[in-house]
């Protein structure tokens, strides 16, 4: 009798569980599918190639995106030619670290978690003193990219450390036993084994500075013209959006047409991101 | 560093050739900790050249520690310090003057899990290969395909190069394995539980493999199972723990160590009554 009502208790329970993920679950896609919603209906009818393509004019009530969107990549360029190589070698310096010296490297991977999860404005702040004010580069792509670079570099050194780490330890002892050396085994096998798990992290860190606006008001500028050099100031998509939407009264139906274009922007780096991330676990579980 | 390879095929044969030249590890007084914490003692042991050493004795004693001291695998390994010596030939493997990569392919290694690289089968022997200075394409194909005759494993294989290792069963991983130690001609071979991983048909092609690799190069086996060391061995070390420290009990000739043991531990161990 006991049991009978034990077990229709831990029906109950189990249901209430299920209930609760289901919940959740629809909360995450309505929310997400509310937004995206959003963007669409009040994006899609202002949103053509000649949106994508053209100057903004009237402060971005007429006209298009396209100058901001030339001034995106390249802050998006200089970051990644920055934070890419530092951050790999970073990681590989902390991955070959690690064997010597535990506890420094405990230290820096926190401190490195800390940065990651820092306020960007803070990095802003940062980047406008640094960059712009000490350096002398002004407000210019190269002060925003290079705060971008700072501001994601956390979190590729991170990513790339841990899908360093995960490499099996004996990968590492079998490569020595067999008498190769170190710079061998790193790049015939440990930077290959971990190459999928840091593309994964590089693709996330794209999307963050992607997103990234209020560290690049402070660097890169507001100015929407077609910049002639990397000293130019030039405007963000994210700082287009901002603009518009807070700025310029009437500039309603084009923030929500460029934040169209982000939001596919982001959308596609993320699903290239999980494609990599899901290939790369098949990996790991085929060589166990 | 005495030159490998170096790309020319008369001094790969002439390695080849010179194989029967009597290398002879003599360990003196080995101790090794991990973290200060003591593991082996007061090891003194010589192994023989072209014989099969058989390290026995129960598990925790360090002996497969005390394998990856002999190819100093130990500098690997965060917190492991090592004290007393080990001789390969003339040379002293602890002196800062030792060419660990030198050594490595002097005294090559097995582990009790194989360890295929996650590439082709034909990569996993070709990177070790152009790693050590071979760089002739045929040169190259030629070495593979021997080292892959001697372990059994080419006409398996042959077709099926370009496939990944890990695709391979247990056995012919660890077969694999042994191909990509011995085409590196070693002078040293350490086996740490080469068969323990394998079903018993696998198992069984391994331990005749590696007795037929006797008469080309010095192996050291840890293994755990004593009728294998009876089977395979010349020589059985038996390492015992000695409040908590791995200690060397008795190194005997294979037949003595079994029949008539001059240690009280040994003759326990190999009657059952211990370990």
């Amino acid at each position: 009798m006991q049991d009978i009502h034990g077990k229709s208790r831990a029906r109950l329970e189990e249901t209430l569980a299920a209930l609760g993920a289901w919940i959740a679950a629809i909360l995450v896609l309505g929310v997400f599918g509310w937004i995206l919603g959003d963007l669409l209906w009040h994006g899609w009818p202002s949103l053509s190639w000649e949106f994508v393509f053209d100057a903004p004019r009237d402060a971005g009530r007429a006209g298009g995106i396209g100058p901001i969107l030339v001034s995106t990549a390249l802050l998006l360029g200089i970051c990644l030619a920055v934070a890419l190589p530092i951050g790999f070698g970073a990681a590989l310096c902390l991955a070959e670290l690690a064997a010597r010296a535990a506890w420094p490297t405990r230290l820096i991977r926190r401190s490195l978690d800390i940065l990651a999860g820092m306020p960007s404005i803070l990095f802003g702040l940062f980047g406008n003193a640094v960059f712009c004010v000490i350096l002398g580069f002004g407000f210019s792509l190269l002060s925003g990219g290079l705060t971008l670079a700072c501001m994601v570099l956390p979190l590729v050194i991170r990513s790339a450390d841990e899908a360093l780490r995960s490499v099996p330890a004996q990968y590492r002892l079998s490569a020595a036993a067999l008498g190769l050396s170190r710079g061998a085994t790193l790049w015939h096998l440990i930077v290959p084994a971990a190459l999928p798990g840091v593309l994964v992290g590089f693709t996330l860190a794209v999307g963050r500075a992607l997103a990234e606006t209020a560290a690049l008001i402070f660097t890169s500028g507001y100015v929407d013209r077609l910049p002639h050099s990397l000293l130019d100031s030039g405007r963000a998509l994210s700082v287009h959006i901002f603009d518009l939407a807070m700025n310029v009264p009437g500039g309603d139906a084009h923030a929500y047409a460029s934040a169209l274009v982000l939001v596919t922007m982001l959308l596609a780096i993320n699903l290239v991101a999980s494609r990599l991330g899901s290939r790369w676990s098949l990996c790991r579980m085929s060589s166990i | 560093m005495r030159p490998f390879f170096q790309g020319q095929t008369a001094l790969w044969m002439e390695q080849h050739a010179t194989r029967a030249l009597p290398p002879c590890l003599r360990v003196k007084r080995l101790g090794l900790a991990y973290h200060s914490r003591p593991v082996l003692a007061d090891i003194s042991l010589d192994i023989l050249p072209q014989r099969i050493t058989a390290i026995v004795g129960p598990s925790g004693t360090g002996k497969t520690s005390f394998l990856t001291c002999l190819n100093r695998l130990t500098d690997l390994i965060a917190g492991a310090t090592v004290t007393g010596q080990i001789y390969l030939g003339e040379l002293e493997i602890f002196s800062p003057a030792m060419d660990l990569l030198a050594l490595r392919r002097r005294i090559g290694m097995i582990f009790q899990k194989p360890t295929p690289f996650p590439f082709s089968i034909k990569r996993n022997l070709e990177v070790p290969l152009r790693e050590h200075g071979l760089r002739d394409r045929r040169r190259i194909e030629q070495v593979m395909q021997e080292a892959l005759e001697q372990v059994g494993l080419w006409e398996e294989v042959k077709d099926r190069l370009h496939q990944s290792a890990l695709s391979l069963s247990g056995g012919q991983q660890q077969r694999l394995c042994m191909a990509r130690a011995i085409m590196l001609a070693p002078e040293v071979l350490l086996l740490d539980e080469p068969c323990s991983a394998l079903d018993p048909l696998s198992s069984s092609v391994v331990e005749d493999l590696i007795t037929r690799l006797r008469d080309r190069f010095s192996i050291v086996m840890v293994t755990h199972n004593l009728a294998q060391a009876r089977r395979v061995a010349d020589t059985v070390a038996l390492f015992w723990p000695v409040n908590g420290v791995g200690r060397l009990i008795e190194q005997s000739a294979t037949e003595q160590f079994f029949e008539d043991p001059q240690h009280e531990i040994t003759r326990a161990y190999v009657r059952g009554y211990k370990g």
